[in-house]
């Protein structure tokens, strides 16, 4: 007998005789304690995010390009992976064609393997969008994609989202009920730059992924 | 700062009498220890201030794994033949040997020399990495806290806070010695190092382990919590990624993780969600540059059947591993996590481990608890410790008659003298002319009561009857009423 057959056999004589539960899920359990007025889930999610060291910036949908090349600017970034294939991606190159001193702008444009040691040594920073925002807990719903692959989040020490308000939802509950069905390889909410307190309790942010999140929030999107 | 350590090796579940004196007298962990529990007690009430929100939450969560559970072997089917057709390898195993056999028998298909490992406590059940290591491959930590006691050869002293039991300085005095690095006592710069290291490692790792927090039967999905961007690291770069875990965490639906992650991140860590929540439903698409080509999922057994086997045991089952009873626990607190020398120590560690190990192996953890009563107040599913506690105590000393096989070491206390001493003061109490005549003797000539008592006087005074029973004072009071 196979390890699955027998531990599949076992479970079902303890439950002989036993009928499942009903599905006790109650919405309205996690759906009311986090409820916001539309124009106070902005400011929530921004109180939230810059409370876990986030930057949290409102643009507009004219203005964030050269927001983000300020941003680049001030921080002394001279290079940015982006997704050209996007039309915020696409939106970015054509402002740093108008620009004297443009960003050098990277593409994610070749499998990991292909360019692994580059990605890891010298991408100072991404930017990618994301699917939405949650105001209940401070968190961007980030789907990986084709064109925005998983390591992109992840791997540079800064990463720079955009976010339309009009896509941020009041929890977790809301979101799912807008999640892509079926299920995407792999779908990610992050709630900040990556942190530790395991030495002592202290707080250390840059433990494995980003040391610094910078969010753009287009508020007439 | 010389604390005294013990080590991995040296510890076993069996002397848990022991290693608690030793750990008692260990001034440096106790204060380690207890700043670190109050701070995890305040974090989390002040992330669940309203009592009516985190009270009814408990309760659904509670309701939610028993759904789960009161239909687990369909779910764990439907979560099979879902991660099937996604491209998710998923394999069985009924003991830590079979899914040791697993994941060796994945590595060396792939000829794997170095795995990095994400957080895991199943992982730790199996002992992979002793196990991996003696096949000639390397398993390191990368969640910083597993990585620093790994560096120190010992063991997690809290599921959530592996290294929890040493303090800033102790850490700097470890990466001084063990990764020859200037000695520091600065947090930030120890985090960096090991970053640094750890970043290395990942780029080279042919395999990335973890566990699961819960996995969603409906959609085939793999959701893993996490801080510090190691489980994403550990799960994306190296081609191949195993996941590990126990049979019980499994859920039916996306829906129900949203309470199950709520009461998760906030029981444990005060945090309405942790940095990252990963959620993986296959390996690399076509087209994708990034992600593992093979995922696989490794279900482990290892005694949980036998918890599910009874109805009341099955309770067990529920925890989400958050911790929180840990932190509660005045016993914990005070002897910190590896003196019980399980993986999982603390409230949930005493009544799981006598499912993973034998209650012969586990024979003093029922009764390692004052009762107070804290572990189940706090809990987000509501297991009712204290009363599995006490159920395990039962079944600890039921005789070798007794019929009803409910788990492996049962009656390992069991002592006939001890029985039949029982058995005598049962028969003193239930005969009213013996239990007269009885208390008559010890209220007059109660202080003939010896001043040593064996182990009872060692912490306690010698007890001395009354003048006169309760029986006599209540009939004498009632008699001058009428």
């Amino acid at each position: 007998m196979s390890a699955r057959d027998k531990i599949l056999a076992s479970l079902r004589s303890s439950l002989e005789g036993t009928t499942p539960i009903a599905d006790p899920f109650d919405a309205t359990l996690v759906d009311e304690p986090w409820r916001y007025a539309p124009a106070e889930r902005v400011t929530r999610l921004k109180e939230l995010m810059t409370a876990v060291h986030s930057e949290v910036l409102l643009t507009n949908s004219l203005e964030w390009p050269k927001l983000l090349a300020d941003v680049l600017a001030a921080r002394k970034i001279n290079k940015l992976l982006i997704a050209p294939n996007t039309v915020h991606g696409q939106a970015f190159s054509a402002h740093c064609q108008t620009t004297a001193n443009p960003v050098q702008l990277l593409a994610y444009d070749r499998p990991i393997e292909e360019w692994k040691r580059e990605l890891f040594d010298d991408v100072p920073a991404s930017f990618t969008g994301t699917l939405a925002g949650i105001a209940a807990t401070g968190t961007l719903v980030v789907q990986p994609s084709p064109t925005e692959p998983r390591l992109m989040s992840l791997v540079p020490p800064l990463h720079i989202a955009l976010l339309n308000a009009s896509q941020i939802y009041d929890n977790l509950y809301q979101a799912q009920q807008h999640w892509p069905k079926p299920m995407p390889s792999n779908l990610l909410l992050i709630s900040g730059p990556s942190k530790t307190a395991d030495i002592e309790q202290v707080l250390a942010y840059g433990a494995h992924g980003p040391k610094d999140l910078i969010v753009l929030i287009v508020e007439d999107a | 700062m010389n604390s005294q350590r013990i080590h991995a090796v040296d510890v076993t579940a069996r002397n848990l009498k022991v290693n608690a004196r030793l750990s008692l007298k260990d001034q440096q962990l106790r204060n380690n220890m207890r700043s670190a529990m109050d701070s995890l007690i305040s974090k989390r009430i002040i992330s669940m201030p309203d009592d009516d929100e985190r009270e009814n939450l408990r309760e659904l969560g509670n309701k939610v794994r028993a759904r789960a559970l009161s239909e687990l072997p369909d779910l764990l089917e439907l979560l099979e033949a879902n991660l099937t057709k996604q491209g998710i390898q998923v394999h069985w195993a009924n003991s830590t040997d079979e899914a040791n056999a697993i994941v060796l028998k994945i590595a060396q298909t792939r000829n794997a020399k170095q795995v990095i490992k994400g957080k895991s406590m199943v992982s730790e059940e199996m002992a992979m990495n002793e196990h991996l290591s003696e096949h000639g491959i390397e398993a390191l930590e990368s969640d910083m806290g597993e990585y620093i006691i790994q560096l120190d050869n010992e063991k997690p002293t809290h599921i959530i806070m592996p290294a929890i039991h040493k303090n800033a300085e102790q850490v700097g005095r470890l990466f001084e010695h063990r990764l020859a690095l200037p000695y520091t006592n600065d947090v930030d710069s120890l985090i960096q190092s090991a970053r640094g290291i750890l970043r290395e490692k990942f780029f080279h790792a042919d395999i990335g382990i973890s566990g699961v927090n819960f996995a969603v039967a409906e959609t085939g999905t793999l959701l893993l919590v996490e801080n510090e961007g190691n489980g994403r690291m550990s799960t994306t770069v190296p081609p191949v990624h195993i996941a590990v875990t126990g049979i019980e965490k499994v859920v039916a639906n996306l829906q129900d993780t949203v309470p199950l992650l709520s009461l998760l991140t906030r029981s444990a860590l005060g945090q309405g969600i942790t940095t990252y929540v990963n959620m993986i439903s296959a390996p690399r698409q076509p087209g994708e540059l990034d992600g593992p080509e093979e995922v696989h999922l490794v279900l482990l057994d290892n005694g949980r059947s036998q918890a599910f086997a009874d109805s009341e045991l099955r309770q067990t089952l529920n925890c989400i591993r958050c911790g929180a009873c840990m932190n509660h626990c005045p016993v914990y607190t005070r002897i910190g996590g590896q003196a019980y020398g399980t993986v999982y120590p603390g409230p949930i560690g005493k009544i799981i481990s006598p499912h993973l190990l034998g209650l012969e192996n586990t024979p003093d953890h029922p009764s390692a608890s004052s009762l107070c009563g804290a572990c189940g107040e706090v809990c987000p599913v509501k297991i009712p410790i204290p009363a599995l506690l006490r159920r395990l105590r039962e079944e600890n000393v039921k005789s070798p008659q007794q019929a009803g096989q409910v788990m492996d070491g049962q009656g390992s206390r069991y002592s006939a003298k001890e029985r039949l001493l029982w058995k005598g003061w049962q028969y003193f109490n239930s005969v009213p002319l013996l239990y007269k005549a009885g208390t008559f003797m010890a209220t007059r000539f109660g202080g003939l009561t010896p001043k040593n008592l064996g182990p009872w006087t060692q912490n306690h005074s010698a007890p001395k009857p009354a003048a006169r029973s309760l029986h006599e004072l209540a009939k004498a009071h009632l008699e001058k009423k009428l």
